[in-house]
């Protein structure tokens, strides 16, 4: 924080007129000694944390905090080894600008929050770690309202916000922001990704019923899945939109059997996802034939979390993910950096790390080599690094994160749960992983579109 | 003066100062410090526990005078979110349209919904509210999304219709909500030595309003009408009997309430232009009858005590982790370090709702005139036991049936 | 039709969970006259009861397998139940296979210990205060329970599965004379509507046909005289309250293979206990058994796509809409006694 050298008997007198009119323009400081929101004057940069850890995702939220946790050490060279550092490389082959040192020689420290999983607590919890704490870049969350909301008070406030784990199309269509980044894929990817194999796997001639979460992020999922499936030829016979709060689906699943459809989509994400899909495979979708064929059932997003609440009910079920953990090993060099990712994860940890985990990590090492390259901790410095920035090495092959929403551009997997699965960690295969051409789409794309970037905001 | 007795006059004074000089009170440890993780000071903070306290007081008239539990209040800091949201997209940034459209609308929706549910009382009429709040909550999250942005909530955006004011400002940014001009979010610090301190507008327009806010209420309290209302919790029976209607008293008091609450959604907003539906989910309204319990139900000063120590322990103690309890009892000898980290653990960090639910039932059982009972028989134990009862009976709820 | 029919089956399972609650609650209120914002906690503690005995039965020890290797490169550990070491392989496997049902027996006595441990330490204080203090107390009681749940198990719903012998489900249908396939539903989902129709008909027979049970109506009806007739009511209501939790504790036994149990599921069927038991009038408990299978009908149908098409999110508010149309025009609910609660 700044300092304003003020005697006490001004501060009284001055405290009243300070309310009459005199415009101050700036979010923190009263003078401009400081050039932009939290501007880090010691020997020390803030980061914020803000994951869920109540609620439904707080075990998600551990996780990502878990990964945070791991970026910092690897970030202050602390560590028992330097993770993706080591693989973390330019477009042009060479390695990253981090050493190891903190970041612009500063020693990072972090602060976590609460965002509970609501807008409110957690905008609350992003300004306490603003105001209070002096964070100048706020990361994390498990959610896509969560994460919009956030993303807007950032750009307000004059931080930069990386997102974590979003997956709904607004964080980089409608409500993109300048200030705002996103590593994680979105629904249209997940749509692109997945169409391919599932006409691939089940065939061109199918007829999708769609249960669908009655939210935002249903919303865009449903209609990134109906778009990408009906141009390869299924048919949508319908879509029936399901309460957040609902716990039992059965009255939902009840009437797919005998709707004339074979393909059910559970657009469904965390505990909606266990619990539709436990009714489902109940009702005995699994076995059951529909139109002379077997039917099957999609889950357009997967998370580690709710395949393990699903427990076996996940077998043979095709989705998507932004990243596995299984996949250096199987589909080779190409995804350098899983593997140091998930040895040094797991050596710290004990298990393999999540996606959400692997998001979270990466973003922060993002935005440490971007204020590297730029030089500053300025806000717009550090956008300025991150647009059109193309990037390898952590995790999902040569990535690119675009100028024109701020969103990263990379391969995505789909994957199938396994019949056998041999413990909690190890509950879906890599089917392919679909190349990051397909899923790339124009910046102008209709699922996308109502919202503008705006300029990038240094708050002070 | 101002129409006050002596005694409310006082102590509308002494929370004229603790709301002014709050900077200053909630800032008492250095900063950098072991104990700074408890420093309260700063903006958003500040501006939270004033705009609840504004709820409490609200929702303490409803409760604390009439006895009606109401379980749907909530829903009108929604509506009143919601209102001012859309006054700022709609007209223009400053707070005031949007404070008065907010308490307008939150008064009609109480009038509505209590002119229902007032229909019956007791139990009955919890759960109707009940079943009101969570249906507007479902109508927010899923059905009216175009009018309330469903899960993402309701935004600013930069393509505005801003009648009265700008789209965008000169820098392409959204503009920010203001007083005739005079942003909310502007701040100042002050540093004496090692610690500072933070003065924001927002919080002290927040302040003045509550002061306001307080100040109505008191008025209530000792108006012929709070007697009504005084009399309806001690027996409605007895009442209707003299002859009495109790139920426009009953409904005035429920849409004042509801009116409060939309002014708390509309300062909410005017602070942090979003409107999120999850404000409107029952155990919101849940905190609320936890704030005016845990402060003292009926009294006056009760529900901002009580507002402000939920609002402390959620921000505050939910932000304590175990490193930090390490850096506390690193004095003790390991093991029993450990042991008391161990212990402490579970009650603190993202434990922090078993504190909540934990306190809030040994209030209930133990305490039921709140924090402010406990003061005023911590304050006759100190005092001897020259006073007799007498004073303790004005703070404690009498049972309504 | 068979949409229908559909519909009504699910209804009545969805029901049976609603309807053993609101049962419970309105032992409680009508018995004691106290509102027990808690019952929803019983439940989940009852589903976590399976869960605990789940996780008992495969407590396993660790055997390091050196063929294989885990993701780290080291080499593999396994986790050996101890069932398997007791008691064979195959053996082992049966007895984690029925845990579920098993639970019922360990359920029963837990139940009834936390429902009377509550009763004497905490709701026996609270007879004479309002009802706005008892749901505080409650209240604030459900969330301590929960949070202790949380904190041992976690926030992430945990599967346990059904006995492999009610897996999956049967064509329905064709037992009642409808073409092949047209109407199957899950084994375990008729499996628990027999077993909360067979509670639900022995607490009836046992308030009906005992001498206990007799005094317990006779206290419902009329607690004072029972007093000043010389009865010990006191503990005759310790005991009901105690059998109040048990039968929400089974409830939650039995649906833990329905829907994965979490620590928040409690708070998920409380606020629609409360309005099975308003709608179905309090101190009834007929009323209350009614009415929960009624809502649970009502609910299925709601989600159907022919209506939601019609009325564009009823499905999400149609409880709380015939909530509220009940208690405006008939206060007393669907089989309450006349004059009770009516103000």
């Amino acid at each position: 924080m700044s300092k304003t050298n003020v005697t006490r008997r001004g501060v009284l007198k001055s405290g009243a007129v300070a309310g009459a009119g005199v415009a101050l323009p700036t979010i923190f400081t009263a003078s401009s000694a400081s050039a932009y929101t939290n501007e880090p004057t010691g020997d020390t940069v803030t980061l914020g944390f803000n994951v869920p850890q109540t609620g439904p995702y707080a075990d998600e939220g551990a996780d990502e905090l878990r990964a945070f946790e791991l970026a910092v050490e690897h970030l202050n060279g602390t560590g028992a080894d330097n993770g993706m550092l080591e693989t973390f490389k330019y477009a042009d082959g060479s390695g990253t600008v981090l050493k190891g040192n903190g970041i612009l020689g500063k020693k990072v420290q972090f602060v976590s929050g609460d965002t509970q999983t609501k807008s409110d607590a957690a905008r609350a919890s992003a300004k306490s770690m603003i105001e209070k704490d002096g964070a100048i870049m706020i990361t994390g969350g498990s959610s896509s309202g969560v994460a919009v909301a956030v993303q807007a008070l950032c750009q307000e406030a004059g931080v930069i916000f990386m997102a974590g784990l979003t997956h709904a199309n607004d964080t980089t269509g409608k409500d993109k922001r300048a200030n705002g980044f996103r590593h994680f894929f979105n629904s249209y990817m997940s749509g692109a990704a997945l169409a391919p194999v599932l006409a691939k796997a089940y065939g061109g001639d199918r007829k999708a019923y769609h249960l669908t979460a009655d939210y935002n992020w249903g919303y865009t999922t449903e209609e990134a899945i109906r778009a990408s499936t009906e141009a390869m030829g299924w048919e949508t016979v319908a879509a029936v939109k399901t309460p957040l709060t609902q716990t039992d689906f059965s009255s939902y699943i009840a009437p797919v059997l005998n709707s004339g459809a074979d393909v059910l989509v559970l657009n469904h994400y965390g505990g909606n996802m266990v619990n539709s899909l436990t009714n489902a495979v109940q009702f005995g979708l699994r076995a059951a034939e529909a139109n002379g064929k077997k039917f099957e059932i999609v889950v357009p997003l997967y998370s580690e979390l709710m395949a393990r609440g699903a427990g076996s009910n996940i077998a043979g079920i095709l989705g998507s993910q932004n990243w596995d953990w299984k996949l250096e090993n199987i589909l080779g060099s190409r995804y350098s950096g899983t593997n140091a990712f998930v040895q040094s994860f797991g050596t710290k940890y004990g298990f393999p790390p999540s996606q959400a985990a692997h998001t979270c990590y990466v973003q922060t090492l993002l935005y440490a080599d971007a204020v590297e390259r730029a030089g500053s901790f300025e806000p717009c410095a550090v956008v300025a690094a991150l647009e059109g920035f193309e990037f390898d090495g952590l995790g999902n092959g040569p990535t690119l994160y675009r100028a024109d929403d701020h969103q990263c551009f990379k391969d995505v997997v789909v994957v199938r749960g396994k019949e056998n699965p041999e413990n909690e960690f190890d509950l879906v295969e890599i089917v392919e992983v679909t190349p990051v051409e397909q899923v790339t789409y124009a910046p102008d794309h209709p699922q996308f579109a109502g919202g503008a970037l705006g300029s990038c905001n240094n708050g002070a | 003066m101002l129409g006050l007795e002596k005694k409310d006059f006082t102590l509308l004074l002494i929370v004229f100062a603790l709301t002014m000089l709050a900077p200053f009170l909630l800032n008492p440890f250095p900063e950098g410090s072991a104990m700074a993780q408890f420093n309260a000071g700063y903006p958003d903070l500040m501006q939270r526990f004033v705009i609840f306290g504004i709820f409490a007081i609200g929702f303490n008239i409803l409760f604390g005078l009439t006895g009606y539990l109401s379980f749907g209040h909530a829903a009108f800091l929604g509506v009143g979110s919601y209102a001012a949201v859309w006054m700022f997209k709609l007209l223009s940034m400053n707070v005031l349209p949007a404070i008065f459209l907010a308490v307008v609308m939150s008064g009609l929706f109480a009038l509505l919904i209590g002119f229902i549910s007032l229909r019956r009382s007791g139990i009955y009429f919890s759960i109707l509210t009940l079943a009101f709040a969570q249906m507007m909550f479902a109508l927010a999250y899923s059905v009216l999304t175009p009018i309330t942005g469903g899960e993402t909530g309701l935004q600013l955006a930069l393509n505005d219709p801003r009648i009265l004011g700008t789209s965008a400002t000169a820098t392409g940014n959204i503009p920010v909500p203001s007083l005739f001009g005079l942003e909310m979010r502007t701040t100042a610090d002050l540093d004496l030595g090692a610690w500072g301190f933070t003065f924001n507008v927002g919080y002290y327009f927040c302040a003045l309003v509550m002061l306001v806010a307080f100040y109505l209420s008191i008025r209530i309290f000792r108006s012929p009408f709070g007697m009504m209302l005084r009399a309806i919790k001690s027996n409605q029976q007895r009442l209707n009997y003299t002859g009495l209607n109790p139920k426009p008293y009953t409904l005035a008091a429920f849409v004042i309430s509801g009116m409060y609450a939309g002014l708390a959604g509309a300062l909410m907003a005017s602070m942090d232009p979003l409107a999120g539906a999850e404000r409107m989910f029952w155990t919101a309204s849940g905190e609320v009858v936890l704030m005016t319990i845990l402060g003292g139900v009926g009294t006056l000063i009760g529900p901002v005590l009580g507002a402000g120590a939920i609002k402390y322990m959620e921000n505050i103690i939910s932000k304590i982790n175990s490193d930090i309890l390490h850096t506390w009892f690193a004095f003790l000898p390991d093991g029993l370090e450990d042991f008391v980290v161990a212990m402490i653990y579970p009650f603190i960090g993202k434990g922090w709702h078993l504190t909540l639910g934990i306190i809030f039932m040994l209030v209930v059982i133990f305490l039921p005139g709140g924090l402010v009972e406990g003061g005023q028989r911590i304050a006759r134990a100190l005092r001897g036991r020259k006073t007799t009862d007498d004073s303790g009976k004005s703070a404690k709820t009498e049972p309504a049936e | 039709m068979d949409a229908l029919i559909l519909q009504i089956l699910n209804g009545l399972d969805k029901g049976s969970a609603y309807a053993l609650i609101a049962l419970g609650l309105t032992l409680i209120f009508g018995t004691l006259g106290v509102v027990n914002f808690a019952h929803g906690a019983l439940f989940m503690i009852g589903a976590f009861c399976a869960v605990t005995l789940n996780k008992i039965l495969t407590l396993s020890h660790t055997v390091v397998d050196e063929t294989r290797k885990n993701f780290l490169g080291q080499p593999m550990e396994l986790q050996v139940p101890y069932v398997y070491d007791l008691f064979g392989e195959d053996m082992g496997n049966t007895i984690i296979d029925w845990s579920v049902p098993m639970a019922i027996l360990f359920a029963i006595p837990v139940m009834v210990l936390v429902g009377v441990v509550m009763e004497r330490g905490l709701i026996k204080y609270f007879y004479k205060r309002p009802h706005a203090d008892q749901i505080l107390v409650t209240f604030g009681l459900a969330i301590v329970l929960q949070e202790v749940i949380k904190y041992f198990y976690g926030a992430n719903p945990i599967p346990t599965p059904a006995p492999s012998a009610f897996t999956g489900s049967f064509d329905f249908g064709a037992l009642i004379g409808f073409d092949a396939n047209t109407i199957i539903y899950p084994y375990w989902r008729l499996v628990y509507f027999a077993f909360a129709a067979m509670i639900i008909g022995a607490v009836f027979a046992f308030l009906q046909f005992t001498t206990f049970g007799m005094v317990v109506r006779a206290g419902m009806a009329d607690r004072e005289t029972v007093g000043l007739l010389g009865i010990n009511i006191d503990k005759r209501f310790t005991i009901m309250f105690g059998l109040a939790a048990a039968v929400a504790g089974l409830a939650g036994v039995m649906y833990v293979p329905i829907n994965p149990p979490n620590y928040h599921m409690g708070m998920d069927f409380l606020v629609l206990s409360f309005v099975v038991v308003v709608v179905g009038g309090m101190g009834s408990l007929p009323g209350a058994v009614l009415a929960g299978f009624l809502l649970g009908i009502l609910e299925s149908f709601a989600s159907m796509k022919e209506v939601i098409d019609i009325i564009p999110g009823i499905n999400q508010i149609i409880i709380y809409l015939v909530a509220i149309i009940i208690l405006l025009t008939r206060p007393r609910g669907l089989m309450g006694r006349k004059g009770v609660m009516e103000s």
